[in-house]
Order: structure tokens, then C-alpha cells, then sequence
């Protein structure tokens, strides 16, 4: 390309030149009127060159003006995506905050049920021992056999509470799932706001090109979790009861 | 009775796990996405498919269809349950021929009403 350039105008500066030495012999000859044609001619030359370029560049502008313009997405990323970025990561902190305290709650709750337990165990395991070894008055005994049935019973009840907490840490992990759809969706504007941008320094550069514009998704796709404050909002429903509604309005 | 869970992400694959086993179903076998549970399914001989929607691959939707498809599975029923919230893929689901619909998150209750709701139908049917 460059060479192309240079000898385009090692060509024109040649022609330049045999013009000159044309106009001396002209001039040295006397004949003024060729002369003058010679002169004027040359000029005709420079001003058709600078025509040119300017009309490459005014062409180059209304290129890019125009790509610019088709390009549409990122506009649509400014405007929407970024601020529903936000409101997206925001919904992942609250997420995340909202299950570490509910796995913490139910620890919180779990941990003196079970040191109780394990408390009461071992004062009936000594006096178990006791009882084996017929160390036991009778009456001793009977209080004992009391505190057993009691720690039987409780037992179940407690174990009933500890498995219901567990259940509630179980639960707690779904923010993993929720949380992680929201990520990667935010990464896939990311990487879309990435390449509109190198589209940019593209055409805004030396070498012009036009970045083609992205289809939006068309039809329905998956979104993950609808979040609120963003644009997802549209005709999504509120709860499983609006699930369940919805479902028996349509036979089910 | 031998059940399928499908879910890309093994977190709540493990939740429903968990769960199942919780209602009395300890049978179940797990695929992160429909391009890995459709084979698994033609040779596993389940009787149940859980699945989430929104996958990389092969997502929940085109798995259901593709089960639809299969005359050896078309009757398999398949309970789905995803983030996507909103009324159109519900009705999209229902008119793929899902056989129950939880929106996630959802409570270890609203699981178990589904699936016995299910099966009461399966069993009013057959």
C-alpha cells in the first residue's frame, strides 16, 4: 500500500519535473504564450490532487458517521445494560448476604442444641456407670432412670430441630445457583462491551472498518432470575402461586 | 423409582438431591446439562426427570422436547424447575408438555407438593 503511495508520487513529482524543464525550454525559446498554458495546466494538476484526497476523506467521515450509527448495540449498552449491570450485582450481594445469615442463623441455632445434648449425655453416661457398678442407692436410681427418660425423649425432639436447621443450610446454598446466572450474564456484557469498544477504536483509527452490528437474542431466552430495578421486568411472575395460577388457566 | 436431576450448577443438583432424599426417593443420578441427560435417559430406565432450564448446551426446554420426541420416553414425567420467571416460557413449558413448573428459589415444601401432586396424577390416569 505505502509503496503503491510512493510511487504514485515519485511518478507525479517525475511529470512535476519534465514540466519544469518543458516550461524553461518554453520560456528560453520565447514562446510566452505556451508558456502560460504550461503554467497554468500544472496548477490544474495541484488542485485536482487536493480534490482528491479531500473527497477520500469526506468519504472516509460519512463511513464512519454512518457505522457509527448502525451500531446501534452500544448505545443500547449505556443506556440499559450498564445500569441493569449494576442492579444485577447488587441483587448478587444481597443474595450472597441473605444466604450467609441464614446458613449462620441456623448454625447459631443448631450449635447449643447439640452442646446441650452433648452436655446431658455425658452427666448420664457417669451416672450410668455408677449405676453398673452398683455404686447406686435405690433412690438415687429412681431420679436417674427420670433424667434417662426425660434426655430419651428430648432427645428426638432435639434431634428433630437439628435436622431442620440442617435443612435450612441445605436450603441457603440455592443463592450459588441464582447468583452464579446473574454472573455469568454480567460477564456477557462485559465481553459485549468489550468488543463494541475495540469496534470503536476500529473505526476511529487508521484503518477503517465496520463493526458488524450484534443481533439481539431473538425469542425467548433464558435470562436467569428476573431482577428487580432493571429491565427484565417485564410480564414475569411474583411467586409460585402466579406459577400455579397461571398453569391451571392453561388446563393444568 | 429412579430420578434424573439435571442442573448445571452441582450446588442445586446436590439441594434437590437432598431433598428427594428427604421425601423418600434415594435413587438419583445427576447430568449438568440436556446434551448429557438425553442419552443417560434412553439407556437409564428412569421413571422421573428434573430439570433446570437456563444451561449451557443443551437447556431444560429443548431436553423436555426432545423427551417429548422419544416414544420410549414421551410419557416420562418431568418437573421443571428454574429461575425463568416469566409467563411466556411458562406457557411455553406447559405447551412443551412439563408436568409441573417451580420457579426458583422455592422451599423444600413447594417440592414436595409438586411431586406428589404428579404423581396423584400419574396414578388418576393409569
Amino acid at each position: 500500500m505505502e509503496n503503491q503511495e510512493d510511487s504514485k508520487e515519485a511518478l507525479f513529482r517525475q511529470q512535476q519535473l519534465e514540466r519544469a524543464r518543458e516550461l524553461v525550454t518554453l520560456m528560453e525559446s520565447g514562446d510566452e504564450e505556451g508558456a502560460g498554458r504550461l503554467i497554468e495546466e500544472m496548477g490544474r494538476m495541484h488542485e485536482s490532487l487536493l480534490f482528491q484526497e479531500l473527497g477520500k476523506l469526506t468519504r472516509d467521515l460519512h463511513e464512519a458517521l454512518n457505522s457509527f450509527r448502525l451500531d446501534s448495540r452500544l448505545s443500547e449498552l449505556t443506556h440499559q445494560d450498564i445500569p441493569d449491570a449494576k442492579e444485577r450485582l447488587n441483587y448478587v450481594v444481597a443474595m450472597t448476604d441473605q444466604a450467609a445469615h441464614r446458613t449462620l442463623n441456623a448454625v447459631e441455632a443448631a450449635l447449643p442444641v447439640s452442646e446441650a445434648l452433648a452436655n446431658r449425655a455425658r452427666i448420664l453416661g457417669a451416672d450410668w456407670a455408677r449405676f453398673r457398678q452398683r455404686e447406686m442407692t435405690v433412690d438415687e436410681f429412681r431420679s436417674v432412670s427420670q433424667a434417662l427418660a426425660d434426655f430419651l425423649q428430648d432427645t428426638e425432639r432435639d434431634a428433630e430441630t437439628l435436622r431442620s436447621q440442617l435443612s435450612e443450610v441445605l436450603m441457603a446454598q440455592d443463592f450459588q445457583d441464582l447468583t452464579g446466572q446473574v454472573i455469568r450474564r454480567v460477564m456477557t456484557l462485559v465481553q459485549d462491551l468489550e468488543d463494541n469498544l475495540v469496534g470503536l477504536v476500529r473505526i476511529s483509527g487508521k484503518r477503517l472498518s465496520t463493526p458488524e452490528g450484534k443481533d439481539r437474542d431473538a425469542g425467548v431466552q433464558p435470562t436467569g432470575p428476573a431482577v428487580k430495578g432493571t429491565s427484565d421486568h417485564g410480564d414475569v411472575v411474583k411467586s409460585q402461586d402466579d406459577v400455579d395460577d397461571l398453569l391451571s388457566s392453561l388446563g393444568f | 423409582m429412579k430420578i434424573l436431576i439435571v442442573d448445571d450448577f452441582s450446588t442445586m443438583r446436590r439441594i434437590i438431591k437432598n431433598l428427594l432424599r428427604d421425601l423418600g426417593y434415594n435413587n438419583t443420578a445427576e447430568a449438568d446439562d440436556g446434551s448429557t441427560a438425553l442419552p443417560m435417559l434412553q439407556n437409564g430406565n428412569y421413571d422421573f426427570l428434573v430439570t433446570d432450564w437456563n444451561m449451557p448446551g443443551m437447556p431444560g426446554i429443548d431436553l423436555l422436547r426432545a423427551v417429548r420426541a422419544d416414544p420410549r420416553l414421551k410419557d416420562m414425567p418431568v418437573l421443571m424447575v428454574t429461575a425463568e420467571a416469566k409467563r411466556e416460557q411458562i406457557v411455553e413449558a406447559a405447551q412443551a408438555g412439563v408436568n409441573g413448573y417451580i420457579v426458583k428459589p422455592f422451599t423444600a415444601e413447594t417440592l414436595k407438593e409438586k411431586i406428589n401432586k404428579i404423581f396423584e396424577r400419574l396414578q388418576e390416569k393409569g
